[in-house]
Order: C-alpha cells, then structure tokens, then sequence
C-alpha cells in the first residue's frame, strides 16, 4: 500500500449531485479513516480543471442539462481519461454512468460520451423508479447489489463491458443486467449513495486503490440490517 | 394529508360510492347556505353544501380534517367550484418548496387585521383544499391560500389572487416531484400570463427571482437561504452562480440578486420604509422571522401596516402540530417538522442542544426515496443525546454513522419518552412520521 493519501475526487458536484450522491465520498472517507488509511477528498466543480493523479473517480446522478453540459466538459478535459488509463477506480451513478458509455440521450438529443465504457444509453419507455436488486458478477466476489433507481434510460453492452448485476427486482439496464463494469470501472442505476447500501463495493474500491487484497473488517450492523430490509422490500423481477 | 396525496395521484377510487350518498344528503342541507352561495349557480350552491356535509361528516367520523373530502366531492359536482367559490374575495396565494404552511398562516394572521380570513391552514394545499377551506369559512373578504407549488398556475388561473408570495424552491421528493428549474419554468410561465398580479418574492433565491423578475409589479424580500445546492447554476444562462456576503449574480447574464425591500436584521423587520420592526414570536428559529417579513410583505399589499400586524403573529404557538409543545412524564415534548434537505437544517437551527428523536419514513407523501439523507449535514447533533425510529431508521442509522453521530434505535415513541431524562425532548420527523407521532399525541395542533 502507498504511504501516500488516498485521493478521491468528486466529480462536478455543482451538475451532477441530484440526490444524496455526495453520500458515496463521505462513505469511502469513512471507511478508509476507520481503517487507519488516510484518505482526501477532493470536490471537483465544472468550470476547474480534472486532476489525473487521484485514486477513486465518483460521478453521480444530474438532470439532462447539466449530465450533457457535464459530458462536453470532461471530453474537453481529457483528465478523467488520462486517470483511467493509468488506473484509476471509478464509481459511476445514474447520469453519470451514462455519460462514460459511448453515446447517451439527453433532452431529447443524442450525446457523445466519453467512450470509457462500452455501453449506449437511449430512452426507455416507462421510467424505471423504485427499489432495485442484483446479483452481482461472481467474479467480483460482492453479495447482493441493493438500490434505489430513478431514471428513464436503457443501457446496451457492447462486448467490453460486463453487467454489474444479473437484476432479480426492478429494471436496471433493460429489466435483466444492471450497471457494467470494465477493468476498475464500475457503473450502476443504483441512484444517490449506493454505498449505503452496499459497504462491500466501497470496499472493493477502497482495495482497487490500495492495492490491498483485503481490507479489515467493520461493524456493519447497522448496514447489514439495512440491507436486509431493503433487499426483502424489493419486488422480484 | 395522505388523502390530498393520493388526490393527486388519482387513487381516490372508493370516494365515488360516497359521492351518491352525498347527492342525496344535499336536499336537507339546501337551507344552510345563506351568504355563502349568493349570486353563485344552482351547481355551485349545490356543491358547496355537498363539500360542506362531508367535511363536517368526515371530522365527525374521525376520519381526518375534513380539510379534503369535501373539496374533493365539491369539485366532483361542480368543476369550476374554486373559481366560483374564490370570487368576490381578495385572495393572496403562498408557494415555494418549505415555510409555505407556517407563512399562510401568519399572513392569514397578519390580514386578519382588516375581517375575516378564509385559509387552509391544515396544509391541504391543492385545490381540493382550497375549496373545502372556502366552503367551510362562508363569505369573507380575505382568502390566504397555502398552494402546492406543482399547482400554483392551476389556482392562480382559479382564484384570481391578487398577491402571490413566492418563497423558495429546492429540492423535494424528486422521485415524483418535478425538477427545481423545471418548477422554476412553471412559476415563470404562469406569471407571466397574469401581469395584474402584484408578485412578492424571496431575492435571496436564484430560481425565485428568475421565476418572479418577468412580473410588473413585485415585492422583493429577503429571509436568507440556508440551502443552496440547488441554485448554483443560473436558470437563465447555465452559468455558475457566485455568493459574497448575502448577495449573489449570475458569472454570465444580467441575473442578479434585487435590492430587497423588506429584509431580516437581529431579532426583527425592516420595512420599505425603512423601519426596524421588533418580530416577537412563539415560534422558533430565524427562518420563522423570516417567514414572518413575508407575511408582514404580503399582508402590506392589503394596506396592512406591520405595527398592527405584529400582535396577531406573535399569538400563533403552533401549525398544525408544527412547533408545538406536548408535556407527558415530565417531557416538554416539542415537534419541528423537516421534510427535505433544506428544512433540516433549518430544524437543527431551531432545536434546543437536548436529547433528541429523529423519526425517518419514506410512504407516498414522504418520497419513496431516502437519499436526501446524505444532503443534510447532522454533525450539529453530535453534542446531544439522539434516538432514531420511524420505518427508515435503518437508513438513518448508517447516514448518522457516517456522520459520527452517536445515537440509539427505539421501536416506538414511548420508548423514546422513557430513554430521556425529565425535561425537553426536540422531535424532528419527516411528513408521514410526524404525522405518526402527532396521532400518539392525540393530533396536538
């Protein structure tokens, strides 16, 4: 593990911060500090420039506006990419996630992403709102996804990117996949502070950007119980 | 208010059997309506007895209020009842994301210095509501109707207001509720085909102002914005929003905070004039001095002066349960409501450092979505005891965590009583777990 701090960055909070997303730094920052890890967090607004050097990528949920406004801004950029290519951790919600994908709608246009995931978003024709479940790709060794979703996008895999979740309650992607995930890129609808619920993906980034193959355990009794109400409130695909 | 809820939906499916029931009630009540319904027609007259009976019927039976269930069968009748009901009377409507139900009624108050004053003051907000209220009061002169802020052009186009009090818009229930700019772009909208109306309006926020600035005629007054995460991108450029010191402009078009002629300062009001006002008030908090310049800007539009209106402000204790105070074992039980980000911290501003119950739900009228959580701040509860419930106390329980908020888990409300020593005991719920607790109450107003 590096001596250095770990560095997270948040990714344009002031157009891509509908709901609680900030919820998803607070909780990474905790975990490592809990840990003895020490950890900064950086809050990264569209009109400064993408830092390359930091170890985990949030970017969250927004309306149509700001995630397109949002897209223009970080292809302008380039830093997001150059930080992926030299191995950088993403967590990519909602908005967010689309945006990463090749192709996404917004306001009734189709937008360039930033092509660093192999997904395209179009619309769907209902709005997907309401408690989400998945299971997650055993190769991630992660128990049951757990979430809220809020969005009227469909996502499409391409050969690249793998889904997150095999759903088992709500509509995900298109009502079978939820999320995708590529190399340490990991995208989900599952809206606002998916970590809430779901500790061990914050683990999972927590360990990509350490490089530790494990993390000591917390006391996640609260997060559990949480977890066990919401994944018994989800209705079965 | 899980009724004006559902109205909304359209989920009031077993009402239409009362509706038949009701058309008959309606021949013995046709003696009642002296006053009420001159000059109205037989349709109209007919329905506000049919909303009456059934209000009266509904708070008879327990079954609520009675603020829905007869504007809702009135309207049923009579679709144009509101407007018939609204007319001949001076009507001011209050918007805006929160403050909307503790403003009406200090304005309500405030009117009330020159006669009667017809109003919603149960928060049923939508036009149900609004005719059940104006059926219920008989002919005044004054309404003061508290107005849904999805439902503001609908009423304004019915009631014909002559102020409307625009507070602030931030983000609420945004699983069902319409996007902040997109709120913004109806409030613009709808002004802007009433140019008779006299607009009063928060210029501390960006989104009100840009919905209000199109008005002729409008009243800027500034009762600060706590919240501001939702106005940091200009609605008319999509340029960043700069702040400095209570002022704010938009980076890239002519957007910019107006001078306000009503503005809080310490304890108190200043008035166009330029005279400092002393706001004494049984409710807490600064955002309630705040609420109170806004009633004192809407009621002056009345010819109201603040002198005379102070005294009827300072006599109201609590809304509808918000604020107010229950004694029971010894606990001084005090309720704040806090439905969305913003009103949070404006709880925590207001709640005394004691212990301290936090109640989470997240039914229909609530949002079905909890994620709001991690948009408040709870740190300011780390010096208190804290006790959670409510049917998203797990929820709750991992936002405090994060937080480093110590706290304990109680299943019901007199388990909380019995956790916490003789004294005050703040209670902080969102809309259906205050409501909840209200009933353990014996639904204190």
């Amino acid at each position: 593990m590096s001596t250095e701090a770990l560095r997270i960055v948040w990714i344009y909070p002031d157009l891509l911060s509908t709901y609680g997303d900030r919820g998803n730094m607070l909780i990474l920052a905790r975990r490592a500090a809990e840990r003895g890890i020490p950890a900064e967090t950086y809050e990264v607004r569209s009109d400064q420039s993408m830092p390359h050097t930091a170890d985990i990528y949030l970017i969250g949920g927004g309306e149509d506006g700001p995630q397109a406004l949002a897209a223009q801004r970080l292809i302008a950029d380039g830093g997001l990419h150059q930080a992926v290519a030299q191995g950088a951790a993403v967590l990519s919600i909602c908005a967010g996630y689309q945006l990463l994908g090749h192709s996404f709608f917004a306001k009734g246009a189709k937008c360039a992403g930033l092509g660093l995931l192999d997904i395209t978003s179009d619309r769907g024709e209902t709005r997907a709102v309401g408690e989400l479940r998945g299971e997650i790709d055993p190769r991630l060794g992660l128990p049951a996804l757990t979430g809220f979703e809020n969005h009227g996008g469909r996502t499409h895999l391409g050969a690249h990117a793998a889904p997150l979740a095999r759903v088992t309650g709500g509509i995900g992607n298109d009502g079978q996949t939820e999320g995708a995930w590529a190399g340490k890129i990991l995208g989900t609808y599952s809206h606002g502070p998916a970590l809430a619920r779901n500790p061990a993906i914050a683990d999972l980034l927590l360990r990509w950007a350490t490089g530790a193959d494990r993390l000591a355990p917390l006391d996640d009794t609260w997060a559990d119980r949480l977890r066990s109400e919401r994944l018994a409130a989800a209705t079965p695909a | 208010m899980a009724d004006v809820r559902k109205a909304r939906t359209g989920e009031n499916t077993g009402h239409t059997v009362i509706l038949t029931v009701w058309q008959r009630v309606v021949t013995f009540e046709s003696g009642t309506l002296a006053g009420v319904t001159d000059g109205m027609p037989l349709i109209a007259k007919v329905a506000t007895s049919v909303s009456k009976t059934a209000a009266a019927l509904s708070r008879a039976a327990g079954r609520g209020d009675g603020s829905v269930i007869g504007g809702w069968i009135g309207l049923k009748i009579d679709p144009d009842l509101l407007a018939h009901l609204a007319a001949g009377r001076a009507v001011a409507l209050v918007s805006g994301t929160n403050g909307k139900t503790t403003t009406t009624r200090l304005t309500a108050a405030a009117v009330g210095v020159l006669g009667r004053v017809a109003t919603n003051s149960f928060g049923a907000n939508m036009p149900t509501g609004h005719t059940s209220a104006l059926a219920k009061e008989g002919h005044t002169p004054f309404a003061v109707l508290e107005v849904d802020e999805h439902y503001l052009a609908q009423v304004i186009d019915q009631t014909r207001p002559r102020v409307v009090a625009l507070l602030n818009l931030s983000r609420d229930q945004l699983d069902r509720a319409k996007e902040v700019a997109m709120m913004a772009q109806l409030w613009k909208t709808a002004l802007a085909g009433h140019p008779e109306i006299r607009v009063v309006a928060n210029s501390d926020d960006p989104m009100v102002v840009w919905a209000a600035a199109g008005s002729p005629e409008v009243t800027w007054f500034s009762a600060g914005q706590r919240w501001l995460d939702d106005s940091f991108v200009c609605p008319e450029s999509g340029h960043p929003i700069e702040r400095a010191q209570g002022d704010w402009w938009c980076t890239g078009c002519p957007l910019r905070r107006p001078r306000p002629q009503w503005v809080v300062e310490d304890e108190g009001v200043i008035d166009p004039r330029g005279d400092w006002h002393l706001v004494k008030l049984q409710l807490p908090g600064r955002v309630n001095i705040g609420n109170a310049a806004t009633a004192l800007a809407v009621a002056a539009e009345f010819g109201v002066r603040p002198i005379e209106a102070l005294p009827r402000l300072s006599r109201v204790a609590s809304i509808a349960g918000r604020y107010a105070q229950v004694d029971r074992d010894g606990r001084n039980i005090r309720l704040l409501l806090a439905k969305n980000p913003a009103s949070w911290l404006e709880a925590f501003d207001m709640a005394d450092q004691a212990p301290t119950l936090l109640s989470i739900n997240a039914r229909d009228p609530d949002g079905l979505d909890t994620s709001w959580l991690y948009d408040v701040d709870f740190s300011p509860l780390r010096d208190r005891p804290v006790l959670i419930t409510g049917d998203r106390a797990y929820d709750l329980a991992v936002r405090l965590q994060v937080n480093q908020v110590q706290f304990r888990h109680v299943q019901t409300f007199d388990e909380a009583l019995r956790s916490v020593p003789p004294g005050r005991l703040e209670v902080i719920a969102n809309y259906t777990a205050f409501q909840d607790i209200r009933a353990e109450l014996d639904r204190v107003n």
